[in-house]
Protein backbone atom coordinates (compact mmCIF):
# COMPACT_ATOMS: atom_id res chain seq x y z
CA UNK A 1 0.00 0.00 0.00
CA UNK A 2 0.78 3.61 -0.07
CA UNK A 3 3.59 4.27 1.97
CA UNK A 4 1.65 7.38 4.82
CA UNK A 5 4.98 9.39 5.34
CA UNK A 6 5.35 9.74 1.31
CA UNK A 7 2.07 10.79 0.93
CA UNK A 8 1.91 13.70 3.54
CA UNK A 9 5.42 14.78 2.38
CA UNK A 10 4.18 14.77 -1.22
CA UNK A 11 0.85 16.84 -0.73
CA UNK A 12 3.32 19.53 1.35
CA UNK A 13 5.65 19.95 -1.40
CA UNK A 14 2.74 19.95 -3.80
CA UNK A 15 1.34 22.32 -1.76
CA UNK A 16 4.21 24.59 -2.28
CA UNK A 17 4.75 24.06 -5.59
CA UNK A 18 1.51 25.22 -6.47
CA UNK A 19 1.25 27.97 -3.90
CA UNK A 20 4.10 29.38 -2.64
CA UNK A 21 2.40 31.72 -0.33
CA UNK A 22 0.51 28.94 1.55
CA UNK A 23 2.95 26.29 2.08
CA UNK A 24 1.13 22.83 3.28
CA UNK A 25 -2.16 24.36 2.39
CA UNK A 26 -4.86 21.74 2.83
CA UNK A 27 -7.38 23.45 1.42
CA UNK A 28 -7.89 26.07 -1.54
CA UNK A 29 -10.22 28.76 -2.22
CA UNK A 30 -11.60 28.81 -5.62
CA UNK A 31 -12.47 32.51 -6.80
CA UNK A 32 -16.36 33.09 -6.47
CA UNK A 33 -18.21 32.69 -3.44
CA UNK A 34 -18.78 29.71 -1.27
CA UNK A 35 -15.28 28.25 -3.23
CA UNK A 36 -13.44 27.18 -0.24
CA UNK A 37 -12.58 23.83 -0.80
CA UNK A 38 -10.58 20.85 0.56
CA UNK A 39 -7.02 19.31 -0.60
CA UNK A 40 -7.79 15.68 -0.55
CA UNK A 41 -5.22 12.49 -0.99
CA UNK A 42 -7.17 9.42 -2.19
CA UNK A 43 -5.42 5.93 -3.38
CA UNK A 44 -4.06 6.11 -6.91
CA UNK A 45 -4.38 10.30 -7.10
CA UNK A 46 -2.09 12.99 -6.32
CA UNK A 47 -3.54 15.94 -4.06
CA UNK A 48 -6.96 17.07 -5.87
CA UNK A 49 -9.00 19.76 -5.01
CA UNK A 50 -12.20 17.76 -3.18
CA UNK A 51 -15.84 18.80 -4.21
CA UNK A 52 -17.70 15.96 -2.78
CA UNK A 53 -16.08 12.70 -0.73
CA UNK A 54 -19.36 10.46 -1.30
CA UNK A 55 -19.57 10.00 -4.36
CA UNK A 56 -15.89 11.01 -4.73
CA UNK A 57 -15.60 14.47 -7.12
CA UNK A 58 -11.94 15.62 -7.64
CA UNK A 59 -10.96 18.28 -10.00
CA UNK A 60 -7.50 18.74 -11.05
CA UNK A 61 -5.34 21.67 -9.68
CA UNK A 62 -5.29 24.65 -12.23
CA UNK A 63 -1.26 24.88 -12.63
CA UNK A 64 -0.99 21.05 -13.85
CA UNK A 65 -2.33 22.18 -17.13
CA UNK A 66 0.87 23.91 -17.60
CA UNK A 67 2.67 21.38 -16.99
CA UNK A 68 2.10 19.11 -20.36
CA UNK A 69 -0.36 18.90 -23.08
CA UNK A 70 -1.19 15.45 -21.38
CA UNK A 71 -2.67 15.49 -18.42
CA UNK A 72 -1.23 12.75 -16.04
CA UNK A 73 -3.22 9.70 -14.55
CA UNK A 74 -3.02 10.86 -11.29
CA UNK A 75 -4.19 14.10 -11.63
CA UNK A 76 -7.18 13.59 -13.92
CA UNK A 77 -10.42 15.19 -12.50
CA UNK A 78 -12.95 12.98 -10.91
CA UNK A 79 -16.64 12.67 -11.19
CA UNK A 80 -19.62 10.34 -10.35
CA UNK A 81 -23.22 10.97 -9.80
CA UNK A 82 -24.11 7.51 -7.58
CA UNK A 83 -22.28 6.48 -4.75
CA UNK A 84 -22.50 2.75 -5.70
CA UNK A 85 -18.89 2.39 -6.35
CA UNK A 86 -17.55 -1.33 -7.89
CA UNK A 87 -14.80 -1.35 -5.53
CA UNK A 88 -13.77 -4.68 -5.21
CA UNK A 89 -14.25 -5.85 -9.00
CA UNK A 90 -11.94 -8.45 -10.20
CA UNK A 91 -10.90 -7.31 -13.55
CA UNK A 92 -9.83 -11.20 -14.04
CA UNK A 93 -13.88 -12.04 -13.91
CA UNK A 94 -15.16 -8.96 -15.44
CA UNK A 95 -16.90 -8.81 -18.69
CA UNK A 96 -18.76 -6.67 -20.56
CA UNK A 97 -22.15 -7.62 -22.04
CA UNK A 98 -22.63 -6.25 -25.95
CA UNK A 99 -26.71 -7.35 -26.09
CA UNK A 100 -30.14 -6.30 -27.09
CA UNK A 101 -30.85 -5.80 -31.06
CA UNK A 102 -27.88 -7.91 -32.39
CA UNK A 103 -27.78 -11.03 -34.43
CA UNK A 104 -25.22 -12.59 -31.72
CA UNK A 105 -24.80 -11.22 -27.96
CA UNK A 106 -21.30 -11.19 -26.88
CA UNK A 107 -19.97 -11.26 -23.11
CA UNK A 108 -16.05 -10.17 -23.81
CA UNK A 109 -13.37 -10.12 -20.78
CA UNK A 110 -10.95 -8.35 -20.60
CA UNK A 111 -8.88 -9.91 -21.87
CA UNK A 112 -10.65 -11.05 -24.93
CA UNK A 113 -10.80 -7.28 -25.35
CA UNK A 114 -7.16 -7.10 -25.42
CA UNK A 115 -6.46 -9.69 -28.08
CA UNK A 116 -8.93 -7.57 -30.45
CA UNK A 117 -6.64 -4.96 -32.61
CA UNK A 118 -6.47 -1.67 -30.62
CA UNK A 119 -6.44 2.13 -31.30
CA UNK A 120 -5.00 5.08 -29.88
CA UNK A 121 -6.46 8.78 -29.52
CA UNK A 122 -5.68 11.69 -27.60
CA UNK A 123 -9.10 13.50 -26.43
CA UNK A 124 -9.95 15.79 -23.62
CA UNK A 125 -12.68 14.47 -21.38
CA UNK A 126 -14.56 17.56 -19.96
CA UNK A 127 -17.35 17.45 -17.80
CA UNK A 128 -20.59 19.39 -18.64
CA UNK A 129 -20.88 21.50 -15.82
CA UNK A 130 -17.04 22.63 -15.70
CA UNK A 131 -16.37 26.09 -14.53
CA UNK A 132 -20.37 26.01 -13.09
CA UNK A 133 -19.15 27.97 -10.00
CA UNK A 134 -18.17 30.88 -12.19
CA UNK A 135 -21.96 31.35 -14.05
CA UNK A 136 -23.74 34.30 -13.03
CA UNK A 137 -26.51 34.36 -11.49
CA UNK A 138 -25.17 31.06 -10.10
CA UNK A 139 -26.73 27.65 -10.28
CA UNK A 140 -27.49 24.61 -8.74
CA UNK A 141 -25.02 21.41 -8.78
CA UNK A 142 -21.63 20.31 -8.89
CA UNK A 143 -19.70 24.06 -8.33
CA UNK A 144 -16.62 23.67 -10.78
CA UNK A 145 -13.67 25.85 -11.47
CA UNK A 146 -11.97 24.82 -14.39
CA UNK A 147 -10.46 22.02 -13.37
CA UNK A 148 -13.35 19.27 -14.39
CA UNK A 149 -11.45 18.80 -17.69
CA UNK A 150 -8.47 16.72 -18.69
CA UNK A 151 -6.54 15.37 -21.78
CA UNK A 152 -5.40 11.74 -22.29
CA UNK A 153 -4.03 9.60 -24.79
CA UNK A 154 -6.77 6.51 -24.68
CA UNK A 155 -6.27 3.18 -26.07
CA UNK A 156 -8.89 0.63 -26.31
CA UNK A 157 -10.88 -0.83 -29.01
CA UNK A 158 -13.35 0.95 -31.19
CA UNK A 159 -16.66 0.23 -30.14
CA UNK A 160 -17.68 -0.63 -34.04
CA UNK A 161 -15.52 -3.70 -33.81
CA UNK A 162 -17.84 -5.01 -31.20
CA UNK A 163 -20.43 -4.06 -32.66
CA UNK A 164 -20.04 -5.32 -36.04
CA UNK A 165 -18.39 -8.76 -34.27
CA UNK A 166 -22.47 -9.12 -32.56
CA UNK A 167 -23.67 -7.75 -35.84
CA UNK A 168 -26.23 -4.51 -35.44
CA UNK A 169 -29.91 -6.30 -36.33
CA UNK A 170 -31.93 -3.76 -38.75
CA UNK A 171 -34.05 -0.91 -37.05
CA UNK A 172 -31.69 -0.62 -34.12
CA UNK A 173 -31.16 3.52 -33.44
CA UNK A 174 -29.27 3.66 -30.34
CA UNK A 175 -26.91 1.98 -28.00
CA UNK A 176 -27.11 2.59 -24.25
CA UNK A 177 -24.41 2.00 -21.94
CA UNK A 178 -24.33 1.02 -18.36
CA UNK A 179 -21.36 0.90 -15.58
CA UNK A 180 -20.67 -0.87 -12.55
CA UNK A 181 -21.48 1.78 -10.50
CA UNK A 182 -24.70 2.65 -9.29
CA UNK A 183 -27.68 4.02 -6.95
CA UNK A 184 -27.24 4.04 -3.38
CA UNK A 185 -30.84 3.18 -3.07
CA UNK A 186 -33.27 0.84 -6.11
CA UNK A 187 -35.77 4.20 -6.39
CA UNK A 188 -32.86 6.15 -8.13
CA UNK A 189 -32.38 5.65 -11.27
CA UNK A 190 -29.03 4.17 -12.27
CA UNK A 191 -26.99 6.12 -14.70
CA UNK A 192 -27.16 5.07 -18.14
CA UNK A 193 -26.69 6.80 -21.51
CA UNK A 194 -27.52 6.73 -25.02
CA UNK A 195 -25.91 7.27 -28.21
CA UNK A 196 -27.36 7.21 -31.73
CA UNK A 197 -26.51 4.12 -33.72
CA UNK A 198 -24.03 5.99 -36.49
CA UNK A 199 -22.32 7.87 -33.65
CA UNK A 200 -21.64 4.61 -31.90
CA UNK A 201 -20.41 2.84 -35.27
CA UNK A 202 -18.25 5.51 -36.15
CA UNK A 203 -15.19 3.99 -35.42
CA UNK A 204 -13.64 6.81 -33.01
CA UNK A 205 -16.32 5.73 -30.29
CA UNK A 206 -13.75 3.62 -27.78
CA UNK A 207 -13.44 1.05 -25.26
CA UNK A 208 -10.87 2.38 -23.78
CA UNK A 209 -8.99 0.11 -20.87
CA UNK A 210 -5.49 2.78 -21.16
CA UNK A 211 -4.97 5.96 -19.89
CA UNK A 212 -1.61 7.23 -20.97
CA UNK A 213 0.14 4.14 -21.00
CA UNK A 214 -1.47 2.36 -18.01
CA UNK A 215 -4.58 0.93 -16.75
CA UNK A 216 -6.83 3.38 -15.89
CA UNK A 217 -7.11 4.65 -12.77
CA UNK A 218 -9.67 3.17 -10.61
CA UNK A 219 -11.62 6.57 -10.07
CA UNK A 220 -11.68 7.03 -13.90
CA UNK A 221 -13.63 4.12 -14.61
CA UNK A 222 -11.12 0.79 -13.96
CA UNK A 223 -11.10 -1.50 -16.00
CA UNK A 224 -13.13 -0.28 -18.89
CA UNK A 225 -15.18 3.01 -20.10
CA UNK A 226 -16.25 4.72 -22.69
CA UNK A 227 -14.45 7.38 -24.68
CA UNK A 228 -16.69 9.55 -27.02
CA UNK A 229 -14.04 11.82 -28.44
CA UNK A 230 -15.39 15.53 -28.67
CA UNK A 231 -18.25 15.00 -26.57
CA UNK A 232 -18.95 15.84 -22.68
CA UNK A 233 -17.76 13.36 -20.05
CA UNK A 234 -21.41 12.58 -18.77
CA UNK A 235 -21.10 10.26 -21.91
CA UNK A 236 -17.72 8.78 -21.41
CA UNK A 237 -19.43 5.82 -18.92
CA UNK A 238 -17.12 4.50 -16.43
CA UNK A 239 -16.48 0.80 -15.27
CA UNK A 240 -18.51 0.09 -18.69
CA UNK A 241 -20.12 -3.89 -18.54
CA UNK A 242 -23.33 -3.29 -20.44
CA UNK A 243 -24.14 -2.59 -24.04
CA UNK A 244 -27.33 -2.74 -25.33
CA UNK A 245 -28.40 -1.95 -28.73
CA UNK A 246 -31.99 -1.31 -28.82
CA UNK A 247 -34.28 0.33 -31.63
CA UNK A 248 -36.16 3.25 -29.54
CA UNK A 249 -34.65 6.83 -28.57
CA UNK A 250 -33.68 6.04 -24.74
CA UNK A 251 -35.79 8.01 -22.19
CA UNK A 252 -34.69 7.52 -18.91
CA UNK A 253 -33.73 10.52 -16.67
CA UNK A 254 -30.13 10.66 -17.83
CA UNK A 255 -30.76 11.52 -21.18
CA UNK A 256 -34.45 12.82 -20.74
CA UNK A 257 -34.54 15.21 -17.94
CA UNK A 258 -31.16 15.69 -17.34
CA UNK A 259 -27.55 16.68 -19.25
CA UNK A 260 -30.13 18.71 -21.75
CA UNK A 261 -29.15 22.22 -23.21
CA UNK A 262 -31.33 24.77 -24.79
CA UNK A 263 -32.25 24.07 -28.24
CA UNK A 264 -30.60 27.09 -29.91
CA UNK A 265 -27.30 28.05 -31.29
CA UNK A 266 -25.56 29.18 -28.43
CA UNK A 267 -27.56 26.84 -26.40
CA UNK A 268 -27.98 29.87 -23.76
CA UNK A 269 -31.20 31.36 -22.29
CA UNK A 270 -32.02 35.11 -20.82
CA UNK A 271 -30.20 34.54 -17.01
CA UNK A 272 -32.76 33.36 -15.29
CA UNK A 273 -35.61 32.40 -17.75
CA UNK A 274 -36.31 28.61 -18.90
CA UNK A 275 -35.62 27.53 -22.39
CA UNK A 276 -38.27 26.31 -24.39
CA UNK A 277 -36.81 23.50 -25.98
CA UNK A 278 -34.10 20.93 -25.11
CA UNK A 279 -31.74 18.89 -26.94
CA UNK A 280 -29.18 16.04 -25.35
CA UNK A 281 -25.69 17.92 -24.38
CA UNK A 282 -23.11 16.83 -27.31
CA UNK A 283 -20.02 18.02 -28.24
CA UNK A 284 -17.93 20.67 -26.32
CA UNK A 285 -18.02 24.20 -27.38
CA UNK A 286 -14.21 25.83 -27.93
CA UNK A 287 -12.78 27.13 -24.93
CA UNK A 288 -9.06 28.48 -24.29
CA UNK A 289 -7.20 29.34 -21.29
CA UNK A 290 -3.86 30.70 -20.18
CA UNK A 291 -1.90 28.40 -18.20
CA UNK A 292 1.12 30.17 -17.51
CA UNK A 293 0.11 32.79 -14.91
CA UNK A 294 -3.16 32.57 -12.52
CA UNK A 295 -5.65 35.11 -12.16
CA UNK A 296 -4.54 37.61 -9.73
CA UNK A 297 -0.65 36.83 -10.03
CA UNK A 298 2.23 39.26 -9.72
CA UNK A 299 4.71 39.79 -12.47
CA UNK A 300 7.76 41.07 -13.47
CA UNK A 301 7.28 44.19 -16.11
CA UNK A 302 9.02 43.32 -19.07
CA UNK A 303 9.21 40.28 -21.26
CA UNK A 304 6.93 37.05 -20.84
CA UNK A 305 6.17 34.46 -22.66
CA UNK A 306 2.39 33.42 -21.75
CA UNK A 307 1.80 29.26 -22.00
CA UNK A 308 -1.91 28.19 -22.82
CA UNK A 309 -4.25 25.55 -24.05
CA UNK A 310 -7.16 25.05 -26.37
CA UNK A 311 -9.51 22.17 -27.93
CA UNK A 312 -12.86 22.31 -29.06
CA UNK A 313 -15.26 19.27 -29.75
CA UNK A 314 -13.62 17.99 -32.71
CA UNK A 315 -12.87 20.41 -35.91
CA UNK A 316 -9.83 20.98 -34.14
CA UNK A 317 -8.07 25.05 -33.13
CA UNK A 318 -7.61 27.07 -36.20
CA UNK A 319 -6.15 29.87 -34.12
CA UNK A 320 -5.34 30.84 -30.88
CA UNK A 321 -4.95 35.21 -30.45
CA UNK A 322 -4.18 36.91 -27.28
CA UNK A 323 -4.60 40.17 -25.57
CA UNK A 324 -2.65 41.97 -22.61
CA UNK A 325 -5.20 45.25 -22.98
CA UNK A 326 -8.42 43.31 -21.76
CA UNK A 327 -9.62 42.55 -25.28
CA UNK A 328 -8.89 45.72 -27.02
CA UNK A 329 -6.15 44.22 -29.56
CA UNK A 330 -5.13 40.75 -30.29
CA UNK A 331 -2.22 38.85 -31.52
CA UNK A 332 -2.11 35.35 -32.88
CA UNK A 333 -0.37 33.20 -30.89
CA UNK A 334 2.43 30.55 -31.52
CA UNK A 335 0.31 26.86 -31.74
CA UNK A 336 2.11 23.89 -30.04
CA UNK A 337 2.25 20.39 -31.71
CA UNK A 338 -0.63 19.28 -33.13
CA UNK A 339 -1.99 15.60 -31.52
CA UNK A 340 -5.35 15.39 -33.39
CA UNK A 341 -8.15 17.64 -33.73
CA UNK A 342 -9.75 16.32 -29.97
CA UNK A 343 -6.53 17.15 -27.75
CA UNK A 344 -5.69 20.14 -26.01
CA UNK A 345 -3.47 22.36 -28.39
CA UNK A 346 -0.98 23.97 -26.53
CA UNK A 347 0.01 27.73 -27.36
CA UNK A 348 2.76 30.14 -26.69
CA UNK A 349 3.38 34.01 -26.74
CA UNK A 350 6.32 36.17 -26.08
CA UNK A 351 4.35 39.57 -24.66
CA UNK A 352 5.94 42.83 -23.10
CA UNK A 353 4.35 44.08 -20.11
CA UNK A 354 4.49 47.64 -18.76
CA UNK A 355 4.48 48.54 -14.76
CA UNK A 356 1.22 48.32 -13.91
CA UNK A 357 -2.17 46.65 -14.08
CA UNK A 358 -3.09 44.22 -17.10
CA UNK A 359 -6.22 42.15 -18.04
CA UNK A 360 -4.65 38.91 -20.05
CA UNK A 361 -6.94 37.22 -22.03
CA UNK A 362 -7.19 34.31 -24.50
CA UNK A 363 -9.23 33.73 -27.28
CA UNK A 364 -9.42 30.41 -29.79
CA UNK A 365 -11.24 30.10 -33.08
CA UNK A 366 -11.94 26.35 -35.05
CA UNK A 367 -11.05 25.38 -38.22
CA UNK A 368 -15.00 25.71 -38.35
CA UNK A 369 -14.78 28.89 -37.48
CA UNK A 370 -16.12 29.08 -34.31
CA UNK A 371 -15.23 31.36 -31.17
CA UNK A 372 -15.48 32.46 -28.03
CA UNK A 373 -17.95 34.98 -26.72
CA UNK A 374 -16.73 38.10 -25.18
CA UNK A 375 -19.59 38.14 -22.56
CA UNK A 376 -21.00 34.45 -20.35
CA UNK A 377 -23.66 32.82 -21.96
CA UNK A 378 -26.21 31.06 -19.48
CA UNK A 379 -28.38 27.83 -19.34
CA UNK A 380 -30.03 27.16 -15.84
CA UNK A 381 -27.95 24.08 -15.86
CA UNK A 382 -24.50 25.72 -15.84
CA UNK A 383 -22.91 23.49 -18.88
CA UNK A 384 -20.80 24.45 -21.62
CA UNK A 385 -19.12 27.59 -20.45
CA UNK A 386 -16.62 28.82 -22.81
CA UNK A 387 -16.36 32.89 -22.07
CA UNK A 388 -13.19 34.05 -23.17
CA UNK A 389 -11.45 34.56 -19.90
CA UNK A 390 -9.62 37.17 -18.27
CA UNK A 391 -6.26 36.75 -16.15
CA UNK A 392 -5.54 39.58 -14.24
CA UNK A 393 -1.83 40.53 -13.48
CA UNK A 394 0.15 43.26 -12.19
CA UNK A 395 3.40 43.72 -13.38
CA UNK A 396 6.52 45.80 -11.47
CA UNK B 1 10.21 21.00 -7.14
CA UNK B 2 12.40 18.34 -7.45
CA UNK B 3 11.21 16.64 -4.27
CA UNK B 4 7.89 16.75 -4.70
CA UNK B 5 8.14 15.00 -8.78
CA UNK B 6 9.86 12.06 -6.89
CA UNK B 7 7.30 11.91 -4.20
CA UNK B 8 4.65 11.81 -6.43
CA UNK B 9 6.28 9.39 -8.65
CA UNK B 10 6.80 7.27 -5.75
CA UNK B 11 2.63 7.42 -4.73
CA UNK B 12 1.92 6.51 -8.69
CA UNK B 13 4.44 3.57 -8.89
CA UNK B 14 3.21 2.12 -5.65
CA UNK B 15 -0.51 2.87 -6.75
CA UNK B 16 -0.32 1.24 -9.98
CA UNK B 17 2.28 -1.73 -8.81
CA UNK B 18 -0.86 -2.88 -6.49
CA UNK B 19 -3.15 -3.03 -9.15
CA UNK B 20 -1.36 -4.55 -11.55
CA UNK B 21 0.48 -7.42 -9.44
CA UNK B 22 -0.81 -8.34 -6.63
CA UNK B 23 -4.75 -6.67 -6.06
CA UNK B 24 -7.20 -8.88 -7.41
CA UNK B 25 -9.84 -7.95 -6.72
CA UNK B 26 -9.23 -4.43 -7.15
CA UNK B 27 -10.50 -3.46 -3.71
CA UNK B 28 -10.10 0.21 -4.23
CA UNK B 29 -10.78 2.31 -0.51
CA UNK B 30 -11.60 5.71 -0.23
CA UNK B 31 -10.65 7.83 2.70
CA UNK B 32 -13.18 8.65 5.35
CA UNK B 33 -15.26 11.68 4.64
CA UNK B 34 -13.79 15.00 5.50
CA UNK B 35 -17.36 17.20 5.80
CA UNK B 36 -19.74 16.88 8.41
CA UNK B 37 -23.47 18.46 8.42
CA UNK B 38 -23.35 21.47 10.23
CA UNK B 39 -25.24 21.83 13.55
CA UNK B 40 -28.67 23.10 13.05
CA UNK B 41 -32.55 21.87 13.58
CA UNK B 42 -33.44 18.52 12.69
CA UNK B 43 -29.86 17.58 12.13
CA UNK B 44 -30.59 13.77 12.95
CA UNK B 45 -33.27 13.79 10.18
CA UNK B 46 -31.20 15.62 7.93
CA UNK B 47 -28.37 12.95 8.60
CA UNK B 48 -30.60 9.74 7.81
CA UNK B 49 -31.94 11.20 5.09
CA UNK B 50 -29.66 13.01 2.77
CA UNK B 51 -26.42 11.88 4.51
CA UNK B 52 -27.65 7.94 3.48
CA UNK B 53 -27.19 8.61 -0.61
CA UNK B 54 -24.61 11.25 0.03
CA UNK B 55 -21.72 13.09 1.75
CA UNK B 56 -22.40 16.52 3.29
CA UNK B 57 -19.84 18.83 1.11
CA UNK B 58 -23.15 18.03 -1.41
CA UNK B 59 -24.80 21.01 0.41
CA UNK B 60 -22.23 22.80 2.00
CA UNK B 61 -20.70 23.78 -2.12
CA UNK B 62 -24.11 24.88 -2.77
CA UNK B 63 -23.93 28.52 -3.87
CA UNK B 64 -24.96 31.33 -1.06
CA UNK B 65 -27.35 34.26 -0.62
CA UNK B 66 -30.69 35.69 -0.48
CA UNK B 67 -31.31 33.51 -3.74
CA UNK B 68 -30.52 30.43 -1.78
CA UNK B 69 -32.91 30.28 1.19
CA UNK B 70 -35.86 28.34 1.64
CA UNK B 71 -37.18 28.08 -2.41
CA UNK B 72 -34.27 27.00 -3.14
CA UNK B 73 -33.99 24.16 -0.69
CA UNK B 74 -37.19 23.45 -1.01
CA UNK B 75 -36.74 22.78 -4.60
CA UNK B 76 -33.77 20.59 -3.72
CA UNK B 77 -35.66 18.07 -1.50
CA UNK B 78 -38.24 17.67 -3.66
CA UNK B 79 -35.54 16.58 -6.65
CA UNK B 80 -34.44 14.43 -4.40
CA UNK B 81 -37.77 12.92 -4.15
CA UNK B 82 -39.26 13.43 -7.10
CA UNK B 83 -36.19 12.46 -9.67
CA UNK B 84 -33.75 10.47 -7.17
CA UNK B 85 -36.43 8.53 -5.41
CA UNK B 86 -35.13 9.21 -2.01
CA UNK B 87 -37.71 8.08 0.23
CA UNK B 88 -38.34 10.92 2.72
CA UNK B 89 -41.70 10.81 4.79
CA UNK B 90 -43.93 13.98 4.15
CA UNK B 91 -43.57 14.95 7.70
CA UNK B 92 -40.22 15.01 7.05
CA UNK B 93 -39.58 17.45 4.50
CA UNK B 94 -40.07 20.99 6.37
CA UNK B 95 -37.97 20.06 8.53
CA UNK B 96 -35.28 19.60 5.88
CA UNK B 97 -36.14 22.36 4.23
CA UNK B 98 -35.87 24.64 7.62
CA UNK B 99 -32.49 22.96 8.61
CA UNK B 100 -30.89 23.70 5.18
CA UNK B 101 -32.15 27.11 4.92
CA UNK B 102 -31.27 27.73 8.60
CA UNK B 103 -27.70 26.12 8.85
CA UNK B 104 -26.39 26.90 5.18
Amino acid sequence: MINRRSVIKGSGALAVAFSPLQAFADSVTLPFGNGERPIVKVPQKRPMIGLTSRPPQLETPFSVFNEGVITPNDAFFVRYHLAGLPVDLDPDTFTVEVKGKVNKPLKLKLADLKRLPSTEIVAVNQCSGNSRGFFEPRVAGGQSGNGAMGNARWRGVPLKTVLDQAGVAAGAKQVTFNGMDGPVIDTTPDFVKALDIDHARDGEVMLAYQMNGADLPFLNGFPLRLVVPGYYGTYWVKHLNEITVIDTVFDNFWMKSAYRIPDNDCHCVEPGTAPKATIPINRFDVRSFITSVADGAKVKAGELTLKGIAFDGGSGIKEVAVSTDDGKTWTPAKLGKDLGKYSFREWQLPVKLAAGAHVLKARATTNKGETQPATASWNPAGYMRNVIEAVHVTAS
Amino acid sequence: MRRFAFAALLVAGSATLALSVNAKPVDYELPEETASFKPGPNLDVVQGNCGACHSADYIQTQPRGPKFGKAFWQAEVTKMIKVYGAPIKEEDVPKIVEYLSTAY
